[in-house]
């Protein structure tokens, strides 16, 4: 452990600052209930209040209280395409790097498989899956981890296949050793890099698809505070903006106060591949 | 004397974790009209940092840290930008080690070669074609009118290395400069590439800087010779004068190699053959690599498989390791015939039978530490855990003579090559092998490195009777450990026996061929080979005269 602290200190601004940011995000999501001010989803006062105490950041149409519904869309929001975003990775990476390493039917039969599912616009096959299955958190979370997976196992697929050819596989394969070993000590190693650089990307997206769903409607369902639905139900405020006084001006603002939390730490997980990319790299030359 | 290259007093330095280090240490160099300049060392020595300065260019992470660099009189170092793109390509050219790597292969040879003078404003794109032809047919390349319309893929290594230095001589430049052009090739072709670029360079008038590790490919080339060690300069000499009397004791330690010669045998404790290869035939889907090779390693013993690049030896390799299942034929081992796959091989049976890869780099995980890279067979065969496996790492690592409390907990990217090189026979010891294939284990070292691994090799075989096969192209080698020879040439056996047979005469036509073609010490010898085997030619065909008159 102490070699990851030494890493950690010797990182540059721009990472201990992103990293510094997540932390915070993780722990608004993790402690929501006791930091919002107010309940998720009960109507505290009328609607459309200016940014001034007790609602420090205003109330929505509904009058529920903005900030409380920031902070609880930390924990859905960041929850939520996090587990997605794993489950998509453990299940592609797995299945990408078997493929290519057993090679064959097995490698075969899995790009066949996903070729059909990529083949289907994701958006439209989202739909039509939640429609069957109905809108419950983990079916959301399955049906794009699956969909995201895709990609995934494209990407380590093709990773596995450059470092397949290296001699030390061929090292590893004479001396007999299973095909855990290989995937997992010879081949992980060699393919995180690339994976890692995805990993944030794919984050970030997975963000925009659940808000996408949400905006119609087959995404996380009302009143469960997302930022994604948020966006989208005070996006019309900002053609009635008015920046006359700062009361008014409060108001235009409202729906980039959820963007502005998903572009936050979209930039702040990405700064954070970049440096763990950088790393990586440097141990290889 | 008119000086066309002058630099004085260059120093280099190159950024690292801890700031920047000088790897070139004041180091003069002095080019005339004219004149072949070999640099000669060991890698890390600076040498093509010297030779890319002379165009005015340092890689990135390097800097010019003081001295002059005078080309015709115009200082380069600290020249603009602009001034140093009309000089390079144009006055300097540059003529690179893998010519595969520095070749386009999107494009056809012709359209970059006319893309230099074309770009310079020499000559018109049409001119510049035929030029590119007369200079084809300089090089002595097949069908000199055609060959530019092929890709890079499309021609041999040793065409591809021919094209390129046309290319440098495209725009007639004043200063070539050879980074090791041949040391990728095959003995064999490497005599075509030497004397063509020879010839044209001469022919031309140009002068050269010509880098190598290779003491006998310079004593060819260079009117005078500098070695450097370390980014400093050991001694220059007319090259006749270096190599008749080397002043410093480092120049002659670069013969090393040549005088290695192996710890004497006692007698073959076993009359069977530890392995024997027999009828083998195997292909690579329709194209038959192997034809009936057969032979056998003695216990304790070194057999050397020599060919050049495409004879079948690496292939011979796979199938004793079953990677590759024989058409026909198969290998007995210890008197048992192998199972055609690896996979398929009792576990003992894996651990008896160990391989040591040419590319030391590829052949370790990059993220393997050097404790786990030996650990792992330890474990695998030998079943040893914790303490027992720790102690037995640390007698490996002492055993090929890297301290153990230095090195064990590094990965590969923190060692050099022959390091590398000597991890990857710890490796192969770690499972108590009793035959070990060694395929290529020294090309890609420099000379002082390799006779290092060749001496390791050697003392292990004694200490534990280990035999080996050994897989190589540089007869040097051959000559220096192996007790047999095997002579393979497009995937059969020409010639095999004991080495003192193979190297005195008669000899097989190809393993004449391969032998003649080592560089020897002797200036004189490349004129006088082509001599001979032009008169050879000449006295049997007409076509291969006129060619020689073409030339």
């Amino acid at each position: 452990m102490p070699r990851h602290l030494t890493l950690l200190r010797t990182a540059p601004l721009s990472a201990k600052l992103a990293l510094a940011l997540i932390a915070v995000y993780a722990v608004t999501a993790l402690f929501a209930p006791w930091l919002a001010p107010f309940p998720e989803s009960e109507i505290v006062g009328p609607k459309y209040l200016p940014w001034a105490a007790p609602h420090w950041l205003g109330t929505d149409a509904l009058g529920r209280d903005v900030l409380s519904r920031l902070i609880h869309g930390a924990r859905n929001t960041v929850g939520i395409a996090l587990a997605t975003t794993v489950l998509a990775f453990l299940l592609g990476a797995a299945t990408g790097l078997l493929a290519a390493t057993v090679g064959g039917w097995f490698d075969t039969i899995a790009s066949r498989v996903v070729d059909v599912l990529m083949a289907i616009p994701s958006l439209i096959f989202a739909l039509l899956i939640l429609t069957i299955t109905g809108t419950s958190v983990i079916a959301l979370v399955l049906v794009i981890a699956v969909l995201d997976s895709t990609r995934v196992f494209r990407l380590s697929r093709a990773v596995a296949q450059g470092i397949l050819t290296m001699d030390y596989i061929e090292v590893a394969r004479m001396r007999g050793e299973g095909l855990g070993w290989i995937v997992r000590r010879e081949v992980l190693p060699n393919a995180a890099a690339p994976l890692i650089a995805e990993f944030g990307l794919r984050f970030c997206f997975v963000f925009l698809f659940i808000s996408a769903l949400s905006f119609l409607g087959l995404g996380l369902q009302p009143p469960t505070a997302d930022w994604g639905s948020m966006v989208r139900d005070s996006a019309k405020l900002i053609s009635f903006a008015n920046f006359s006084s700062w009361q008014a001006a409060t108001f235009g603002l409202a729906p980039l106060l959820p963007a502005g939390a998903i572009a936050i730490l979209t930039v702040a997980v990405n700064m954070v591949v970049d440096w763990v990319l950088h790393v990586s790299s440097g141990l290889r030359d | 004397m008119d000086r066309l290259l002058d630099i004085r007093d260059l120093r280099i330095e190159a950024h690292a974790a801890d700031g920047w280090h000088e790897i070139v240490k004041g180091v003069d160099l002095t080019v005339a009209r004219g004149e072949i300049v070999g640099l000669i060392g060991e890698s890390g020595a600076g040498k093509s940092t010297l030779g890319l300065a002379a165009m005015g260019y340092v890689k990135a992470g390097l800097r010019i840290a003081g001295g002059s660099i005078r080309f015709d009189g115009q200082e380069l170092v600290g020249a603009p930008e602009s001034a140093l793109r009309s000089l390079r390509g144009r006055r300097i050219a540059y003529v690179a080690q893998s010519s595969a790597a520095a070749f386009n292969p999107a494009w056809r040879l012709i359209d970059q070669h006319c893309e230099g003078p074309v770009k310079h404003g020499v000559m018109p794109r049409a001119q510049a074609q035929d030029e590119a032809v007369k200079l084809y047919r300089e090089m002595r390349l097949p069908d000199p009118g055609q060959i530019g319309f092929r890709y890079p893929h499309q021609v041999s290594g040793g065409q591809l290395q021919r094209a390129m230095t046309a290319m440098a001589m495209a725009c007639r430049p004043d200063l070539i400069i050879f980074d090791e052009p041949t040391t990728a090739l095959d003995v064999t072709t490497q005599i075509e590439v030497l004397a063509a670029i020879r010839d044209a360079v001469r022919d031309h008038d140009t002068a050269a800087i010509y880098i190598t590790h290779d003491l006998a490919v310079v004593a060819q080339m260079a009117d005078r010779v500098k070695v450097l060690l370390k980014g400093s300069e050991v001694e220059e000499a007319p090259t006749r004068e270096m190599l008749a009397r080397p002043r410093e004791d480092y120049t002659r330690s670069l013969w090393a190699v040549r005088e290695f010669r192996p710890s004497p045998r006692g007698p073959i404790p076993d009359e069977k053959p530890i392995l024997s290869v027999e009828n083998v035939s195997a292909s690579y889907g329709a194209l038959q690599v192997l034809k009936d090779v057969s032979f056998s390693v003695p216990r304790g013993r070194t057999v050397a498989v020599v060919g050049e690049s495409g004879s079948g030896k690496s292939t011979t390799a796979r199938v004793i390791m079953g990677l590759l299942a024989p058409t026909r034929g198969g290998v007995v081992f210890e008197g048992q015939p192998l199972v055609a796959h690896s996979r398929q091989r009792p576990r003992d049976l894996q651990r008896r039978v160990q391989m040591i890869h040419q590319m030391a780099d590829t052949a370790l995980n990059p993220w393997h530490r050097v404790r786990d890279v030996i650990g792992r067979p330890l474990e695998f065969f030998l079943g040893l855990r914790g303490k027992a496996k720790e102690a037995r790492i640390h007698e490996l690592l002492a055993e090929i003579e890297l301290e153990p409390a230095q090195f064990i907990g590094r990965l590969p990217g923190e060692l050099s090559g022959g390091q590398k090189q000597r991890l990857c026979i710890a490796r192969a010891l770690a499972a108590n092998p009793d035959f070990i294939i060694c395929d290529e284990v020294t090309s890609a070292l420099d000379q002082l490195v390799a006779e290092g691994i060749l001496r390791l090799l050697d003392r292990l075989q004694r200490d534990k009777g280990l035999s080996y096969l050994f897989i190589t192209h540089d007869l040097a080698t051959v000559r220096s450990i192996a007790d047999e020879v095997v002579v393979m040439q497009k995937g059969e056996v020409v010639e095999q026996g004991p080495k003192d047979r193979m190297f005195t005469p008669p000899h097989h036509p190809y393993t004449e061929l391969l032998l003649s073609s080592v560089p020897e010490m002797d200036p004189d010898w490349l004129t006088r080979l082509l001599e001979q085997r032009r008169a050879g030619a000449a006295g049997g065909q007409a076509g291969a005269d006129a060619r020689g008159a073409a030339a």
